[in-house]
């Protein structure tokens, strides 16, 4: 009786609660793998924001100085309202542009199937691109709107919400469609013996329908808000002055343009610290961990 | 979007009234919304002027681009923009950034469909602190780790080839594909599994006879979603390499900015050659480019 034949035999015997369950230590690449590029740097990125280095040679501890240098820094707090106002504004702006999108692309006319196929198509161009377009079309002796947008204040901001906007909408337009193609019809049917109206019906069934969708949606706006780092350094650099100097931009001028990486880790982790935090918040707010039915009563 | 993208609403409402007519489905689903239609309209403008714009100005030449309006169509279309750019690196920058994609969707697969497996199929203690681990790992922003990540590939004498791209790239597209794949994973019966079992075959039959078969639709939108990552990568890129070499596309077009200076028509050329690739893709594979990204924000 040796061994091969019988294990095989015996698992099959126990059946199927123990049926096709790989060992656990299966999972060891995947999570050594993202330990040491993603988790791993995150706790270096703490030790390293109490040292000083300038990217030559070793950093050496400094203690507290880089936080209480942060902390008094009125730049960190100018770029936390840029941050968050960017995030909110963008965050309303995309969800108010997908959501209507996305219902009236539900919809399954041959005209709202083309045009849907044209508005995917700003999503194909990558954020770099995207950013390198509108430099170009806002340079004021070239571009459409002849006036230097991107050199006030309020035209810089405007200028880079919009073309986040312009890149994500599709994406998350894509989404609302998918939730709302998903909306059982039966509802509505109801909701039309009962006399109810399009924008009675949209406010009563789409809209609370599609609490899940525009969770997922919010969180990936929120969360992906984050990466308009690439616009600010094409559009902007942060400019005028530092007025859209958001906080990955702070961290790279520090890191990357003064060479102070104690202090550039500083921010990067008040940047963890913050997303962490905004994501916790998002979750509990909207019960999205809990994953409510939207089909509960039907 | 086709009417067969996303086929399964339509066909679960229908066995519940199999008699009811056309006209019942028409009521929201077929009916003219003229408000709505204008927005969209309003929306198509937005999307089609910029892009426009773009074209046209990228078939100026370019002292004649100059205080010429974006609107107007060129009145000599030139291709020596185009010229320009294909003859400064452009063809190699997209080789390295194909060579990237590549490899992070390789890597992104190979590291993650055994690990859902597990995550869905052994619930141990370690199995689910593993997955508890992807879902925080969501919360990491690349901007926070490139510091260190820095210092570390530095020290891996890793700084400035495609390496240095492709790993930290791929560890960050992981969290959202080990999501992706679990939800897929999990709807695979449990009889599946005991029938196999019966056959006597081990996890390793499994996966390759069970899982990844059955996985399809998770996996593909896991590397739509993994060769995007790559494809729009900037940060890694720029902050991990310095030359020529290991030069991908998109910090190639941020270098066109200083190379190119005020001829923006070459630059917005490179912008439409950078396009072009998925651009192609999602001619031919709009169905799946699409339904994998559904699937991104969906499950």
């Amino acid at each position: 009786m040796s061994s091969t034949p019988v294990t095989g035999k015996g698992s099959a015997r126990q059946g199927g609660a123990r049926a096709g369950r790989p060992h656990a230590a299966w999972v060891l690449p995947g999570v050594l793998f993202f330990t040491f590029f993603a988790v791993a740097p995150m706790a270096l990125a703490v030790y390293l924001s109490f040292t000083k280095w300038n990217g030559l040679g070793d950093p050496q501890p400094v203690g507290l100085d880089n936080w209480r240098r942060l902390l008094s820094d009125d730049r960190l707090i100018q770029s936390l309202t840029i941050t968050v106002l960017l995030t909110v504004v963008s965050w309303a702006f995309q969800t108010v542009v997908s959501l209507l999108l996305g219902v009236w692309a539900a919809g399954r006319q041959r005209n709202r199937a083309i045009l849907s196929a044209i508005f995917f198509v700003p999503f194909l161009l990558s954020s770099t691109a995207i950013a390198l377009l509108f430099y170009a079309l806002l340079d004021p002796n070239f571009g459409i709107i002849r006036q230097d947008t991107l050199g006030s204040t309020k035209g810089a901001f405007l200028a880079i919400v919009f073309v986040g906007g312009w890149q994500f909408i599709p994406f998350h337009t894509l989404i609302y469609q998918g939730g709302a193609r998903q909306i059982p019809e039966v509802l509505y049917q109801a909701a039309a013996i009962d006399g109810a109206g399009r924008y009675r019906q949209f406010f009563s069934i789409t809209l609370p329908q599609l609490r899940n969708t525009a969770t997922t949606s919010s969180v990936l706006m929120i969360v992906g808000s984050l990466t308009y780092f690439e616009t600010v350094l094409i559009l902007t650099q942060g400019g005028p002055g530092t007025d859209t100097a958001i906080l990955p931009y702070l961290m790279y001028e520090a890191g990357f343009k003064s060479y102070d990486f104690g202090y550039a880790s500083a921010i990067a982790t008040f940047l963890v610290v913050a997303a962490t935090a905004l994501s916790l918040l998002l979750v509990r707010l909207t019960g999205f961990g809990s994953m409510r039915s939207t089909r509960e009563g039907m | 979007m086709s009417h067969d993208t996303l086929p399964r609403p339509v066909k679960a409402a229908e066995p519940d009234r199999p008699a009811a007519p056309a006209r019942r489905r028409r009521h929201w689903t077929r009916r003219a919304n003229p408000l709505a239609g204008l927005g969209s309209l309003i929306w198509l403008a937005i999307v089609i002027i910029p892009i426009y714009a773009m074209i046209s100005a990228s078939l100026t030449s370019q002292d004649q681009a100059l205080g010429h309006n974006a609107l107007k169509p060129p009145t000599h279309p030139t291709l020596d923009n185009y010229n320009t750019v294909l003859h400064n690196g452009f063809g190699h920058f997209l080789w390295n950034t194909v060579l990237v994609a590549a490899a992070v969707v390789a890597l992104v697969l190979v590291l993650c469909v055994p690990l859902a497996y597990v995550a869905v199929r052994t619930r141990t203690f370690w199995s689910g602190a593993a997955f508890r681990l992807f879902l925080l790992g969501i919360a990491i922003p690349a901007q926070a780790v490139v510091v260190p990540l820095y210092l570390m590939i530095a020290k891996l004498n890793l700084y400035d080839s495609l390496l240095a791209v492709i790993l930290p790239t791929a560890a960050f597209a992981m969290p959202v594909s080990v999501l992706i794949l679990t939800g897929t994973l999990r709807d695979i019966s449990e009889e599946l599994y005991e029938a196999m079992a019966l056959d006597g075959a081990s996890p390793t039959r499994m996966l390759f006879q069970l899982v990844i078969p059955m996985t399809k639709g998770g996996i593909s939108t896991v590397v739509v979603y993994s060769a995007l990552q790559a494809w729009n990568g900037f940060l890694f890129p720029l902050i991990f390499t310095q030359s020529d070499g290991p030069r991908v596309l998109t910090l190639g077009l941020f270098n066109y900015v200083s190379q190119f200076g005020v001829n923006i028509p070459a630059l917005l050329a490179s912008v439409v050659l950078s396009g072009i690739p998925i651009f192609a893709v999602y001619l031919v594979a709009r169905r799946s480019l699409v339904g994998g990204l559904m699937g991104v924000g969906g499950k």
